[in-house]
């Protein structure tokens, strides 16, 4: 199992951006997803911005992977979206069908993102067959569904990842929930999500934290942390571990995983690795079957 | 113009058909439709008998198959497509490439109506599911702006659907994991947003407190009137605030009377109503209305008018009786 970083969702300053990536050089992260995913007036690094970074990347020995947008919209988004897909030397992580199918009609491999209803190996094997190459279990799905999936009837012929830190993207609407908060029109929102680098966490009138605001996407306030079922996945087969950003830090936690997963790898003797998250918002109720915001 | 309006039940159904409803949609009475909630939905034989009134008044019948199936439990959703073929019926409202496929290969004179949950937002989503499973028509989630519907509308090969009235959902449908994170349970596979069993209304002194799972949702003066719980419509503290307030929508209704011209010409085909779950005197007053609104409509285009006692009846029957254009209207968003 190798681990890769997933996009990041937030809308962040260019310089931090840069800053982010050059880190992810010096890193033992295998693969790197980039580009936009949630929201096509987020203009701060545009489409040559992200070949740059993939071919810096690329360059210090990252496989990289441009990730597409989740809710597409616009014909404008679709232009934007072809020019991803028509890039000439990346893969695409697919997150709408859109890409899809703009990948099949250019005959291109693409990587299904976890924003794609993918509920069960009947679907799986015939998008596997138009050319899906690897597929992000969507965040809801449960360790025994992955188990089910990937032992029936045989093991598929397509990769696994598993989104296993990180805040859990929860939905995605038409609305700006952060420009509404501000009193702004999605039309003029002087892009202020740029000012919420981590989203603005809302909290239920019992001061229980429940969600992040973060544009027109909802997330999980609670922390996803599947660190003890490391174990437990390289055993099932899963080839990616998934890292989802929130913070520059995360590239340091993400190389302590690939250290973990090399030491589980060489100690398959020793008893489970399990331990438990020490951050007080964790959760991992999908991948026990249960609400997602639980830490079982 | 088809209205299509929504069959919680036989009840509902001859109510929708007595108030003029061109087709309904209805569900299977288990976990292959989005709206399985107990004492709602068909039998095979409620569904045979359906199907069998449908067609002798001249109307259509659509069944929804809208959840996905998990793996190792295909055979209820095979099974379902298999009645449906086997009935007749007039279309599948489907989302699950599994099934698309199944249908599509075993059944090529069957219709699939692409389903809102498979969330088809734009012109490429829409052409992979008419090349690879000729789908005739597809329902269009609620995030499109008016402008967004038009363009798809001109260039899109297949025909288009479009939520009329009704509970607003407020996210890409079929998408959205808000319900699982609280609950557990998924719309798109185990078959409702906000299950009815982890609903509680809680009073305290002259204040209602709606939980879900017991993550406290809303808080509510206790002669407020309440829409169902969702965790979208609830009031939250922001950061750094100290109010709460509803932060994504507030509770209220879909209402796109206004809108009839311009969704009239822009070629949409079928106006659907939502509200499975509601009465069926719900559904006789809402089909009512639009009945008469498209009537009136297609009998004299250029003079249309929306008459007041049309939305009063609507209002009425709309969440916290609030009514919105939602994402239709480009302000909204």
């Amino acid at each position: 199992m190798k681990i890769s970083l997933a996009p990041i969702n937030y809308c962040w300053e260019k310089t931090a951006v840069d800053d982010f990536y050059q880190q992810a050089t010096q890193s033992r992260i295998d693969t790197i997803y980039l580009g936009e995913t949630v929201c096509s007036r987020r203009r701060l690094l545009k489409f040559n911005d992200y070949i740059e970074l993939a071919t810096m990347l690329n360059a210090h020995g990252k496989n990289v992977i441009l990730s597409t947008m989740a809710l597409i919209e616009a014909q404008s988004e679709l232009t934007e979206l072809k020019k991803y897909v028509d890039n000439g030397e990346f893969s695409i992580e697919a997150n709408d069908m859109a890409a899809i199918q703009i990948a099949q009609q250019a005959n291109l491999p693409f990587i299904c993102g976890p924003s794609i209803n993918n509920y069960n190996r009947a679907s799986l094997d015939i998008l596997h067959k138009m050319g899906m190459s690897r597929f992000v279990m969507p965040f809801e799905l449960s360790k025994a569904w992955l188990d089910t999936v990937l032992n029936h009837p045989n093991r598929p012929g397509f990769e696994v990842e598993v989104t296993g830190y990180g805040y859990i993207p929860l939905a995605h609407s038409a609305r700006c929930f952060t420009a509404k908060h501000f009193g702004l029109s999605k039309d003029n929102c002087e892009t202020i999500c740029r000012q919420h680098p981590k989203g603005i966490l809302a909290q239920t009138q019992e001061q229980q934290s429940l969600l992040r605001l973060n544009g027109i996407q909802t997330q999980s306030a609670a922390h996803l942390d599947l660190t003890s079922e490391i174990a437990d996945m390289i055993a099932m087969g899963v080839n990616f571990f998934r890292v989802s950003p929130n913070d520059i830090h995360d590239i340091k936690r993400a190389d302590e995983l690939v250290s973990l997963i090399s030491h589980l790898k060489n100690h398959s003797d020793e008893a489970d690795n399990k331990t438990t998250s020490s951050n007080v918002n964790a959760c991992n109720g999908y991948w026990f079957g249960q609400a997602g915001l639980q830490q079982v | 113009m088809e209205l299509l309006c929504p069959a919680g039940n036989l009840a509902s159904l001859k109510a929708a058909f007595r108030a003029g409803a061109d087709a309904v949609y209805l569900g299977l009475k288990n976990d292959t439709n989005a709206r399985s909630f107990a004492g709602l939905n068909f039998t095979p034989e409620q569904m045979k008998q359906a199907t069998k009134l449908a067609h002798s008044q001249g109307r259509k019948v659509f069944l929804t198959l809208n959840t996905y199936p998990k793996p190792g439990e295909e055979s209820r959703w095979y099974q379902a497509i298999d009645l449906a073929a086997q009935l007749q019926m007039d279309a599948l409202i489907t989302a699950d490439i599994s099934l698309l496929d199944y249908a599509s290969r075993r059944y090529p004179h069957l219709p699939l109506h692409l389903s809102v949950q498979a969330s088809a937002t734009n012109l490429a989503a829409l052409e992979f599911y008419q090349q690879a499973f000729n789908i005739e028509r597809a329902v269009l989630p609620r995030v499109l702006s008016m402008k967004q519907v038009k363009d798809l509308a001109k260039n899109s090969s297949v025909d288009l659907e479009v939520f009329a009235f009704g509970s607003l959902c407020i996210m890409a449908e079929g998408r959205c994991h808000l319900s699982s994170y609280v609950t557990g349970q998924s719309p798109n596979t185990g078959g409702s947003c906000s299950p009815a069993k982890h609903v509680r209304w809680q009073e305290d002194g002259n204040q209602c407190l709606t939980r879900l799972n017991e993550i406290l949702i809303d808080t509510s003066n206790i002669d407020q009137q309440l829409g169902y719980p969702v965790v979208c419509k609830g009031r939250y503290i922001a950061e750094n605030e100290s109010q709460a307030d509803y932060l994504l929508e507030s509770p209220t209704s879909l209402n796109t009377l206004s809108l009839l011209p311009q969704l009239a010409n822009a070629g949409i085909c079928s106006l659907k109503i939502e509200g499975r779950q509601r009465s069926p005197v719900y559904v006789e007053q809402v089909t009512r209305v639009w009945r008469e609104a498209i009537d009136s409509y297609l009998a004299n285009p250029n003079a249309f008018t929306e008459l007041a006692r049309w939305n009063e009846t609507l209002a009425k029957v709309s969440e916290g009786q609030v009514t919105t254009l939602g994402a239709y209207e480009r302000q909204w968003q």
